[in-house]
């Protein structure tokens, strides 16, 4: 069990940032979760916290020793930490007992304690009589909880995942996300876990780093993350938030402020200290919209109904900002059909700080 | 309508069929005649050919020295090869490009021109000994001329193609097998001894049947350094029973040719048993892993891999050039000795070298040519035709290149040694029987970049001109020779490389008037004349840098793989 902390970490290919100004602080024990778009760094990210990739700038330590850093680089072997690939990485030569006891052959651990070790591991992950196969005779789910097996055996201080579920079916994965809960509650052991499905990192982590084109864009529990993103990137990616621009009438009291959206004024959530400005953009989530008949509220058409089943999802254009896209969810029985016009109501929102207090 | 379907289907057909003659003529035709002279020699079926073979006590020594050879060979290039191309492939070595193209030249290079060249350097007349006065006395045996020689040499010859295979293998190795062992723990050499190399037993073994296979059939290494000590091995057995017995042996040598294609097909059988009996099958692909960091080590292993190539490839060429610049044998090289009268006697005065140039310039380039028009068909059929049998085509194509060049030449002596009937054409004794044995050799070193450059080329390009309408010989001359015209291109000259230098086909195949290249560097090394063949050999191997060179510029077009030397 150990901390890992990253300190403005920057890592180049060539003059092209994959990881830039990057600092953590992962706590003894903590589940975190990377998450972003596909080509943000996540990987370079891991890579890095596991040696595999020398960092250009910047420090990694993990407990109180310095992994990465100015004075050089310590080796991947010496680290111990236990990583497990999207890609399983498997040893096609091996059976899976000799795959999950390779840590202990390698450090010479005697025989007879490293086959008990072996067994405890593969009843860990409910793998019991499974050690002869080759993984080429397991299934995806198998195949990957044997990955876990072979990291966990070593009792690392700090584990990494790459997209461990990604290569998995639906049913399939959220067993395993189960799995990997339990195992964490069990024992305990730091977690970064990447992955580029939030349900995924919501559901297992106890902080969620966004990252975007290499930047930490949000550090923050997966609530804060929902209810309070930092950014317009992180309101995008997250929940698909819908941003709207809006100028920001009054300070900020009681963590409220009021502010006008296209014509009309509203009071939303904001930062302590947020000061009345032009050119702010807030983030509603498609539940705070709601359909009124009459009232305050923005008027425009519907412009496609999506049907999906119980609900459909409508994406509206108000009169006032006829380039932004309002979505939101109607349950059966569906009224709107494209074309109508409709009233729309904004219930509640985030004032989405401004950029040099990200 | 239905007229158009059979328009269609006619031009399908008439392309199989010719694809169909050409396989039988150059594939199928000589084996199955080898094989009738063996079973039925003279019409009827019997055992005599055999039993004649087997009874000869010559036949045993030499199968013993091939194996002896063979496998020391092999053990040797695999050693070799396995380690540079770990080194090469895996470490943050430096100048890897460079390294890998000068480690990869003896495969280019013709192997009686190396056998030519390492005697050169180590010979009691060794010019490059000489200059330094460390020359044996003149008189002194060479110590190549020697089992060890022999296979120190194959070894040398063949390390390139082992290394060629693993390199290819150790390249698709997913970085994670590599960094989930380095997470657990394990050192780089751990890696290396519990994950990599097992990981590659698939090409490692690969490269061992080749290599073996190589060795089995290998003709100028043995015939330069084995023949003189009297140290025969199959090939040069039946060189020597047809160069004394003429027509008359053929029968038994025809024996012999099988017995050596029954050896190399062990050696390709035993490693497909090898690997059947495990499942090494990487899945996953990914970015190859991060090169090792050699640190403080890396001055030392760099020094070491050129002193590697410097023995094994500059120093040799060197011997040769020396050589080939003195005057005659055992004179030492100084400013005065110094000439170039061997290169004007080769090129110009000795009729039979004269005459060689221009006949292997003419059978390389037409080998080369009909090779590449004829891959576009057949690769055509292999990668994209629906039939099941086209497997089978692309065994037939491979089997007289993967079988030793002798079983090849053999079988066509068997075919032509009588007029072809019906028309009395008489093939035997004419440069024509040497043409057909290249044609029939070499086509599957232009079929198999042909077959690669089809498989890189979306379908879809060949779909929408039938769409337009164009029928297949329409597409195939538009579209898609066109297309592939690159990778067959350098399969082409390949052949000619190769051909240009051959020595064991047309050592079996030559008569006055139709010699090779090969065959009158042999003659004159064997006659004593080393200075002459060094001379040619010189000519030869210049030849090949410079096609290597000009075929480099078309690697933008290729696919990966086509340029040996290249990835
Ligand atoms: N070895 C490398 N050399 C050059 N560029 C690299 C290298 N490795 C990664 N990159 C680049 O760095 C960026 C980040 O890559 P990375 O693999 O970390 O993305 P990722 O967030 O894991 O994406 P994904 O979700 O698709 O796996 C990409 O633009 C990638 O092309
Ligand atoms: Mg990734």
């Amino acid at each position: 069990m150990a901390r890992l902390t990253l300190d403005n970490v920057t890592k180049s290919f060539a003059d092209f940032d994959a990881v830039r100004d990057v600092s953590i602080d992962v706590g003894d024990g903590e589940f975190l979760a990377v998450l972003g778009p596909s080509g943000c760094g996540k990987t370079t990210l891991l890579r890095l916290i596991a040696g595999f990739e020398k960092v250009t700038s910047g420090e990694i330590r993990i407990g109180n020793e310095v992994m990465s850093g100015k004075g050089g680089s310590v080796a991947p072997e010496k680290r111990r930490v236990g990583i497990v690939f999207q890609n399983y990485a498997l040893w096609p030569h091996m059976t899976v007992a000799e795959n999950i006891g390779y840590s202990l052959k390698v450090a010479k651990l005697d025989k007879a304690a490293a086959r008990r070790k072996v067994e405890d591991a593969l009843a860990l992950v409910n793998l019991q009589g499974l050690g002869e196969r080759r993984p080429a005779n397991l299934s995806g789910g198998q195949r990957q909880r044997v990955a876990l097996a072979r990291c966990l055996v070593a009792a690392p201080s700090l584990v990494l995942f790459d997209e461990p579920l990604a290569n998995l079916d639906v049913h399939l994965r959220a067993s395993m996300e189960d799995e990997f809960a339990a195992f964490h509650k069990r024992t305990g052991t730091t977690i970064v876990y990447i992955t580029h499905d939030q349900a995924e990192a919501m559901a297992l982590a106890d902080r969620i780093a966004v990252m975007d084109h290499g930047r930490l864009a949000q550090l923050a529990t997966p609530r804060q993350l929902y209810r309070e993103p930092a950014n317009e990137m992180v309101s995008s990616f997250i929940s698909q938030g819908i941003l709207l621009p809006a100028d920001v009438l009054s300070a900020e009291e009681g963590g409220h402020c009021k502010v006008r959206v296209l014509g009309t004024e509203l009071v939303v959530r904001c930062r302590t200290g947020e000061r009345p400005r032009a050119g702010a953009r807030i983030c509603c989530r498609s539940a705070d919209v709601q359909v009124v008949p009459d009232g305050p509220g923005l008027d425009g058409h519907v412009k496609r109904v999506i049907y999906q089943g119980g609900s459909a999802r409508i994406e509206f254009t108000p009169s006032a900002g006829p380039d932004l896209t309002l979505h939101f969810e109607q349950p059966d029985p569906v009224m709107l059909e494209s074309g109508t016009q409709a009233r729309l109501r904004i219930r509640s929102g985030w004032l989405i700080p401004a950029a040099r207090a990200a | 309508m239905s007229t158009r379907i059979r328009e269609s289907r006619g031009q399908e057909m008439a392309l199989t069929a010719m694809v169909a003659v050409v396989i039988m003529l150059l594939s199928l035709l000589p084996m199955l005649r080898l094989i009738k002279e063996i079973v039925a020699p003279g019409g009827t079926l019997s055992g005599i050919a055999i039993e004649a073979g087997l009874r000869s006590p010559a036949t045993w020594i030499a199968t013993w020295h091939t194996l002896v050879v063979s496998i020391g060979g092999t053990l040797l290039a695999v050693l070799s090869g396995t380690l540079v191309a770990v080194l090469i492939t895996l470490t943050d070595i430096r100048g890897r490009s460079a390294l890998m193209l000068c480690y990869v030249m003896p495969l280019m290079i013709a192997p009686q021109v190396t056998a030519l060249a390492w005697l050169q350097l180590f010979g009691p007349a060794s010019p490059f000994l000489k200059l330094f006065g460390a020359a044996p006395p003149l008189g002194t045996r060479n110590p190549l001329y020697s089992t060890s020689g022999i296979i120190l040499l194959l070894g040398v010859q063949y390390g390139p193609l082992v290394f060629l295979l693993v390199r290819a293998g150790l390249r698709k190795l997913p970085r994670e097998l590599v960094e989930a062992a380095r997470a657990g723990g394990a050192g780089w050499l751990t890696v290396l001894v519990t994950v990599v190399l097992p990981l590659m037993t698939p090409s490692i073994m690969a490269a061992t049947a080749l290599a073996f296979v190589s060795c089995v059939g290998n003709f100028g290494i043995p015939a330069f350094l084995g023949i003189p000590a009297n140290y025969l091995v199959l090939p040069t057995l039946i060189y020597q029973r047809l160069a004394g017995g003429g027509p008359a042996v053929l029968g038994e040598t025809a024996f012999l040719s099988v017995l050596i294609g029954i050896i190399a097909m062990a050696g390709i059988l035993a490693q497909e048993v090898m690997s059947r009996r495990r499942d090494y099958r990487i899945s996953s692909t990914s970015l190859p892993a991060e090169p090792y960091e050699l640190g403080r080590w890396r001055p030392a292993v760099q020094a070491g891999m050129w002193l590697l190539i410097v023995s094994v490839l500059f120093l040799p060429l060197f011997g040769l050039v020396l050589t080939s610049l003195v005057p005659g044998y055992g004179i030492a090289l100084t400013a005065k000795t110094a000439t170039l009268d061997n290169y004007r006697f080769v090129l110009f005065e000795h009729d039979a070298a004269s005459r060689a140039f221009f006949n292997s310039f003419w059978l390389s380039i037409s080998a080369a040519v009909f090779a590449v028009i004829v891959a576009v068909p057949i690769g055509y059929l292999i990668a994209w035709g629906k039939q099941r049998w086209v497997r089978l085509l692309n065994l037939s194509v491979e089997l007289p290149y993967a079988l030793p060049g002798v079983v090849l030449a053999i079988a066509s002596l068997l075919l032509f040694l009588r007029p072809i009937p019906l028309t009395g054409i008489q093939l035997y004794n004419t440069v024509w029987i040497i043409l057909y044995a290249y044609l029939a050799r070499f086509l599957v070193l232009a079929l198999r970049p042909t077959i690669s450059g089809y498989h890189q080329i979306d379908r879809a390009l060949e779909e929408a001109a039938q769409v337009a309408g164009a029928g297949l010989f329409l597409r195939m001359r538009t579209i898609i020779f066109p297309l592939v015209a690159p990778a067959a291109i350098a399969g082409g000259l390949l052949i000619f490389m190769t051909a240009l230098s051959e020595l064991t086909v047309s050592a079996l195949l030559w008569s006055s008037g139709s010699e090779t290249i090969g065959v009158v560097m042999f003659s004159f090394e064997q006659g004593g004349d080393s200075n002459y063949a060094a001379a040619m050999s010189v000519i030869t191997v210049a030849v090949t840098f410079v096609l290597m060179l000009t075929t480099n510029l078309l690697a933008r077009h290729l696919p990966s793989g086509v340029l040996p030397w290249r990835d």
